[in-house]
């Protein structure tokens, strides 16, 4: 550890040859040699300097960069916010649109070629009658070919609830056949997936975020008082997270949603959902901050600040708390994905998000029956999007994690 | 080390009375109880209970009493080793959990003996092998092991399964099994049947510990003794599987501690979905129907499971590593 990792960070567009085999092709005279380490020495000081001046984010920053799978998941994580800002532009139709003759319509793929132009369209669709149940069954039919059109007209809606809009990310050219394009098929409602699942996106992650933030917060403070003050407040919180934590999740999370009030309305539910999902979800970070506590409180730095006078409250959130901001944004980042999958897991058993609420969990419903399922298997497209959603939220938190403790090796 | 066992079974009970107050407090918690919603359905299908009725079945379940006094005549029955009479089913909560609980247990063993049986040999192999193409594919699948929620898996390997040959696999007991006594034909109908709600409750931990085991043997392959061990002419073999192997897996035991409550718990959601007889299903229903006491024994028992869980980790690291066992004593 007694020098900087040299390839830690390499000025990009530095042209000094790194050895003597990449110098030998370009000059092969042995003089130059000389001059050449004299630069690099030159080169790896200015890098020491670059590094030495760098702040603790920006050497965060850099170490992420370097991990190409947690920046492209960074990217995708963007997009999923996006979607959940302004689902209603994302949307083709109002999510709760239901028409039952319309149901099992399959997914109409979108071909972005027509004869060797660039002109995205999706097939038509073809309803006919089965014989036997009088069930309609629908066919895509590639005969048909319905044009689309980014920034279509279709229904209007208040963009962030703010300004009055009737644009959508796609749509069909033709506003007739508008209502028929449905990109990830229908529901046993024939209600329109990919609508409803930008909906339940913006759902389902705020409640994963809401709850870690509210974790966060509980842990933050209680594990503060537990580390930064010791004693009996220590004693009752350790002994506290011990209980939480030996207490079966899954069961008495069931148990804690069945017990909320089938009279509550969605709104209710959904806070009531993120602060269940966070009782819990505060003893691992509240174990971790007490940790960082205990061993910041002998470093020399608290020391000198409570030396120079400084109040409790400024030691704390000054000069401790920054100190590990990165450590606590890369455990929530890893905690967001457990609150997703398990808010989905409860809402998938009807205990959770109750409909008209749309979250993953809720369209996941539908999926339950395996014969509707084999009939329609975009049905399970909600679940594909969940996978998704805790990959990259995974993948990102590992990054961060490592990125956080840019000094060590 | 005794005393130290000592002194965590006696915290059982400690905890059980905990846990006790607070899944009473969680089945009590809903507005109403089970006699206002049979009562409810009674009447809409249009015939009705008197008054008398249903005096004399509050008084039968103790429902017209104060809540503490509910909780103490529980109590009073759970330490005389009764689970009370279920609401819904009328027959004693012993005997409904009694006949299910076997299987979760069976399910969540078969599931931890699967996990650790493929976790570390491909943890050791995707450590010693790092960078090779395997290592890679292992890698991808942990991360997608982990990612994908367990019913999820079980919802696409049954449309898997049915879609593509006709196959029915949900249930643990072909259909002529289901209600026939125990049997060694019905056993080896179990086993037939086992194999992949165990794989579906176990591939999220076995993704979990194959990473754990890789990076605690990379950890380990670093190591001067490992330099030491090859200058003195061991076999590449022997090397790693005397030494490292031993040292980075005295840390999964300690994984032992959240994963099996995990997996006694975590079978609920996939048994749902699979229709598995065990007690998730039977808790769920519970829940839904306010069939409060057989709710609470469930829960209870979870939590008891989840416990012995905890334990039976702690004895196993201290066991197993004599600096932990040092430090306690």
């Amino acid at each position: 550890m007694d020098r900087v990792e040299p390839n830690l960070i390499q000025p990009e567009g530095s042209q000094i040859p790194r050895n003597a085999e990449d110098e030998s092709t370009v000059l092969p005279i042995p003089p130059l040699e000389q001059t050449r380490s004299g630069e690099e020495l030159l080169s790896v000081t200015q890098e020491e300097e670059r590094i030495s001046i760098a702040s603790n984010w920006t050497l965060v920053w850099w170490r992420f960069r370097k991990n190409k799978l947690a920046v492209a998941s960074t990217v995708i994580l963007l997009f999923l916010a996006l979607v959940v800002l302004i689902p209603e532009f994302f949307a083709t139709f109002d999510p709760e649109q239901t028409d039952a003759r319309l149901a099992f319509i399959p997914i109409q793929s979108i071909h972005w070629l027509d004869e060797g132009r660039l002109k995205p369209w999706v097939p038509g669709v073809a309803g006919k009658r089965d014989p036997v149940t009088l069930k309609m069954l629908w066919v895509t039919d590639e005969s048909q070919r319905i044009y689309l059109r980014f920034f279509a007209p279709g229904f209007s809606y208040k963009l962030l609830g703010l300004i009055e809009t009737d644009r959508h990310l796609v749509g069909a050219v033709d506003p007739e056949k508008a209502e028929l394009v449905y990109l990830l098929g229908t529901d046993r409602l024939g209600r329109d997936q990919w609508s409803r699942l930008t909906f339940a996106t913006r759902i389902s992650m705020t409640i994963g975020m809401i709850s870690v933030i509210l974790s966060v917060v509980l842990g933050l403070v209680l594990g503060g008082i537990s580390g930064y003050f010791g004693g009996w407040p220590d004693m009752i919180i350790q002994r506290l997270i011990e209980l939480l934590q030996s207490l079966p999740t899954i069961p008495i999370w069931l148990a804690l949603t069945a017990a909320l009030p089938r009279t509550w309305s969605p709104e209710k539910v959904f806070f009531a959902i993120t602060i269940i999902l966070a009782l819990r979800g505060w003893t691992t970070l509240a174990r971790e901050v007490r940790g960082r506590f205990l061993s910041l409180r002998e470093e020399d730095f608290v020391l000198a600040a409570e030396l120079a006078g400084c109040s409790q409250a400024r030691i704390i959130l000054v000069h401790m708390i920054p100190t590990f901001t990165s450590h606590i944004i890369a455990t929530s980042t890893l905690a967001i994905p457990v609150m997703i999958v398990t808010e989905t897991s409860l809402s998938f058993l009807g205990l959770g998000m109750r409909p008209p609420a749309i979250s993953w969990g809720v369209m996941l419903q539908e999926a339950q029956n395996i014969q509707t399922l084999a009939l329609a298997p975009w049905l399970l497209i909600p679940g594909l999007v969940v996978i998704l959603a805790v990959l990259v939220f995974n993948l990102v938190g590992d990054g961060l994690r490592d990125a956080a403790d840019p000094y060590s090796n | 080390m005794l005393r130290y066992i000592l002194q965590r079974l006696l915290m059982i009970p400690v905890l059980l009375f905990l846990f006790s107050v607070m899944v009473f407090a969680l089945v009590q918690a809903p507005p109403g109880d089970y006699l206002t919603s049979y009562i409810a359905t009674l009447s809409s299908s249009g015939s009705s209970l008197d008054k008398a009725e249903i005096e004399a079945l509050k008084q039968q379940f103790g429902l017209d009493q104060p809540v503490h006094i509910q909780y103490l005549r529980w109590i009073q029955s759970l330490l005389h080793g009764k689970l009370g009479l279920s609401l819904e089913y009328q027959r004693p909560n012993d005997e409904l959990i009694a006949e299910r609980l076997g299987l979760t247990l069976v399910l969540a063993l078969s599931a931890f003996v699967f996990t650790w049986i493929v976790a570390i040999p491909l943890g050791i192999y995707s450590a010693t092998h790092r960078n090779t193409l395997l290592d890679y594919l292992t890698t991808v699948l942990n991360y997608i092991g982990v990612a994908t929620p367990n019913f999820m898996l079980a919802l696409i390997l049954m449309w898997w399964a049915y879609s593509q040959f006709g196959l029915s696999i949900t249930g643990l007991y072909s259909r002529e099994f289901e209600q026939a006594p125990w049997s060694f034909a019905k056993m080896i109908d179990l086993l037939k049947h086992i194999w992949v709600p165990m794989i579906v409750i176990g591939i999220a931990g076995t993704a979990r510990l194959t990473r754990i085991m890789r990076a605690n043997l990379l950890d380990e392959l670093n190591k001067p003794y490992m330099i030491s061990g090859r200058a003195r002419g061991l076999s590449e073999w022997q090397l790693v599987m005397k030494y490292p192997v031993r040292m980075a897996i005295n840390p999964l035991a300690s994984t032992i501690g959240w994963y099996l409550p995990e997996l006694f718990s975590g079978s609920l959601i996939v048994a749902t979905v699979m229709n598995l007889q065990n007690i998730g299903p039977l808790l769920l229903r519970s829940l839904i129907n306010q069939d409060m006491y057989l709710a609470g024994g469930i829960l209870l028992i979870y939590c008891f499971l989840a416990i012995i869980g905890t334990l039976i980790s702690d004895i196993l690291l201290a066991w197993l590593d004599p600096r932990i066992r040092m430090e306690k004593s």
